[in-house]
C-alpha cells in the first residue's frame, strides 16, 4: 500500500520534472501542444471533481470554459494587453457566478434529468455567444493583445510569449492538482464522497445536501474558467464553439477515457484524447471514426480507465506485494 | 416520565386511494421507549417516514418540543436533533465503519468552509465516531469496509451511524431484522440504556423484545391506530388479539 503510494508519488515528481524542463528541448510545436494538454489537464480535472467525486454527471461544463474565455475578451481593452491582475479574476469570477446562478436549477434535479439540463443551460449560453454582437457571433472574436504581469513600469510576464505562456499554465496546472487534492481530503471533500455514495443517507444524517452540491458545482465551474482563460490567451481568439456540447461531451470523454473519480485520470485522459486527435486527424478527416473505436475499446476492456492501466502495471511489476 | 420531545398530531399520509397513515397520533417522551406493533402494511413504516421528513404528510401535524415540523425537511429535523435507521440497511457500502460513523458525526460540525483542513484530523469528530461504534458492538470492525460487513454487521453499523449525531429522538425501523441472537441482545440492552435520555420509537417485529424493553406500545393496523398503551394493557387487550390472530381465541387469560 504505502510502496504505491510512494511509487504513484515519484511518478507524479517525475511527470512534473518532465513537464518542467520539456520547452528547453522539445520543439515548439510540442510544447504548444502540451500546453494545450494542460489546459485539457485542467479542465478534465474540474469535471472530475463533478462526476467521479460527487457524483453529478454533468453534460454542460463548456460552459464555464467558454463564458471565462469570452469574459478575458470583453476585459481585455482594444488597443493595450490587459493586466493579469485582472483578467484572470474576471473571467474565473465570471465562471463562477455563472456556475452559481446555473447550479441554482441545475442541482434541483437529478440522474438523466441532471444530465440534460446542464446540455440545456450551456447550449443556451452557446446561442448568447454565437446569435448576439456581444461575442463577435459565430466567427468569434480576437484578443489583440496578450495579458501580461507588469509591475510598474517592468513587465514580467507576457502570456503573448509562449514561454512564459507555458509555465504560467504548468503552475496552473499544478495549483489545481494540489488545491483539488486538499480540497478532497477536507470534510468538503468527504461530504461530496458521501453524497456521491448515498445522497438519501446524507439528508437523513443532516447535511444540506443542495448546498454542499452547489459549493462543488461552483468550485468545479471556477477552475473551468482558469481552463477556459488559459485556453482564450493561448489561441488569442474566441469562439462560440469552445462552449457548444461537443466541447462538453469532449471533456467528459477524456475523464471517462482516463477514469473517473482519480484526478490523475482526468489529466492523463486529457493527454491521451489530445494526442490521439492530433494523430488520427493527421491520418483521415474521419478521425472521429477512430477516436471513437479507441473509446469504446478503452470502455470495454479497461473500466477504470487509463489510469488504471498504469495500477495493473504496476501490480504486475511490484508482484503480490501492493494490493490496493 | 420525561418531557414531551415528539408528537404526532392527527397525522395521515395517502397513496392514491390508499390511506397508509390515518388520523395517528402519539407521543414520544424523553426516557421512554415507544413501541409500534401491526401487521404487514398497518403503515409502520410510513409513520416513521413522516416523522423523520423522508415523507411529507396529507394532513396532521408533527410537533418537535412544540414547534410545527410538519414542513420541515429531513436534513433540518435531523440537525435539530431527530435520528432515524433505516429497514433497509442504507449506508456508504465503499468507506470503512469508521468513516460511516466519523462522516455521520460531521453533519454536527460541519465545517463545510475549512477547505484546507484534514477531515481525518478532528478529534471530536474521531472520537464521536469510535463511541458510537463501541456503544452498538462495532468496535472490533473500526477498519473494515462496510459493504464488506456482515448483513448483521451492517444492521449494527445503521444503528451506529445514528448515534455518531447524537440525537435525542432516535426513530428506529426494525433495528433488530437480520441480526443474530447475540447482537439482538447486545441491540437490546443498548436499546435500554439509551430509552434513559432519549425519546425512542421502535418499529420493530420481534415481540419478546418488543414486550421486554418498551414501556409504551401502540399497535397499528390498516394506517391506524388501534391501541396505545403500556405493555401489560396491550398483552390483555381483545382487540389486539383479534387483530393479530385473525378473531381466533385467545388461548389463556
Amino acid at each position: 500500500m504505502s510502496s504505491a503510494i510512494k511509487t504513484s508519488r515519484s511518478a507524479l515528481l517525475a511527470t512534473l520534472l518532465v513537464l518542467s524542463i520539456f520547452p528547453l528541448f522539445g520543439s515548439d510545436y510540442y510544447s504548444e501542444l502540451l500546453t494545450k494538454i494542460m489546459i485539457m489537464a485542467i479542465f478534465a480535472m474540474s469535471l472530475d471533481l463533478l462526476v467521479g467525486f460527487t457524483g453529478l454527471v454533468s453534460f454542460g461544463h463548456a460552459a464555464f470554459f467558454g463564458i471565462a474565455a469570452y469574459a478575458v475578451v470583453l476585459v481585455s481593452p482594444q488597443y493595450d494587453p490587459a493586466s493579469l491582475w485582472l483578467v484572470l479574476p474576471a473571467a474565473v469570477l465570471a465562471a463562477a457566478v455563472a456556475a452559481f446562478v446555473i447550479g441554482l436549477f441545475v442541482l434541483r434535479t437529478k440522474g438523466i434529468y441532471f444530465i440534460m439540463v446542464t446540455l440545456a443551460f450551456a447550449q443556451m449560453i452557446y446561442f448568447v455567444f454565437h446569435d448576439s454582437p456581444l461575442g463577435g457571433g459565430s466567427d468569434g472574436v480576437f484578443i489583440n493583445f496578450k495579458p501580461e504581469l507588469r509591475i510598474g513600469e517592468t513587465q514580467l510576464l507576457d502570456l503573448g510569449n509562449a514561454a512564459h505562456f507555458y509555465y504560467i499554465v504548468l503552475l496552473l496546472l499544478v495549483a489545481t492538482y494540489v488545491f483539488l487534492r486538499i480540497l478532497l481530503r477536507s470534510p468538503l471533500g468527504h461530504a461530496l464522497a458521501g453524497i456521491k455514495s448515498n445522497e438519501h443517507r446524507m439528508l437523513s444524517l443532516g447535511f444540506p445536501v443542495f448546498l454542499y452540491k452547489l459549493a462543488g458545482f461552483v468550485i468545479a465551474g471556477a477552475l473551468a474558467g482558469v481552463a477556459g482563460f488559459l485556453s482564450a490567451c493561448q489561441f488569442g481568439f474566441v469562439t462560440p464553439e469552445i462552449l457548444s456540447w461537443h466541447q462538453s461531451g469532449n471533456v467528459l470523454l477524456m475523464v471517462i477515457l482516463g477514469g473517473i473519480g482519480t484526478l490523475n485520470g482526468a489529466a492523463i485522459g486529457a493527454f491521451a484524447f489530445v494526442v490521439l486527435q492530433e494523430v488520427f486527424s493527421a491520418l483521415t478527416k474521419h478521425w472521429q471514426f477512430l477516436m471513437g473505436t479507441v473509446i469504446v475499446l478503452v470502455v470495454m476492456l479497461l473500466p477504470g480507465g487509463l489510469a488504471s492501466l498504469t495500477q495493473r502495471v504496476r501490480r504486475l511489476l511490484v508482484g503480490g506485494g501492493s494490493n490496493g | 416520565m420525561g418531557e414531551l420531545v415528539l408528537a404526532a398530531r392527527g397525522l395521515s399520509r395517502q397513496f392514491g386511494g390508499l390511506a397508509a397513515n390515518k388520523d395517528v397520533s402519539l407521543d414520544m417522551h424523553r426516557g421512554e421507549l415507544h413501541a409500534v406493533l401491526g401487521p404487514n402494511g398497518a403503515g409502520k413504516s410510513t409513520l416513521i417516514n413522516l416523522l423523520s421528513g423522508d415523507l411529507p404528510p396529507s394532513g396532521g401535524q408533527i410537533l418537535y418540543r412544540g414547534q410545527d415540523i410538519s414542513s420541515w425537511s429531513p436534513d433540518r429535523r435531523s440537525r435539530a436533533g431527530i435520528g432515524r435507521s433505516y429497514q433497509r440497511t442504507n449506508i456508504f457500502p465503499a468507506f470503512t465503519a469508521f468513516e460511516n460513523c466519523r462522516l455521520a458525526a460531521q453533519s454536527r460540525a460541519p465545517r463545510a468552509l475549512h477547505v484546507f483542513s484534514r477531515a481525518q484530523n478532528y478529534d471530536d469528530l474521531r472520537s464521536a465516531a469510535d463511541r458510537a461504534l463501541e456503544q452498538a458492538g462495532l468496535a472490533s470492525r473500526r477498519d473494515v469496509v462496510a459493504a464488506t460487513l456482515s448483513h448483521g454487521e451492517q444492521r449494527q453499523l445503521e444503528i451506529a451511524m445514528v448515534l455518531a449525531t447524537a440525537p435525542s429522538v432516535l426513530l428506529l425501523d426494525e433495528p433488530l431484522a437480520g441480526m443474530g441472537s447475540e447482537e439482538s441482545q447486545l441491540m437490546v440492552s443498548l436499546l435500554q440504556k439509551l430509552s434513559v435520555d432519549h425519546a425512542i420509537l421502535l418499529v420493530e417485529h420481534d415481540m419478546d423484545a418488543v414486550f421486554a424493553v418498551a414501556d409504551v406500545i401502540t399497535v397499528m393496523v390498516t394506517g391506524q391506530v388501534l391501541e396505545s398503551g403500556p405493555p401489560d394493557q396491550i398483552r390483555s387487550s381483545l382487540a389486539v388479539q383479534e387483530a393479530y390472530l385473525g378473531g381466533g381465541e385467545p388461548d389463556d387469560e
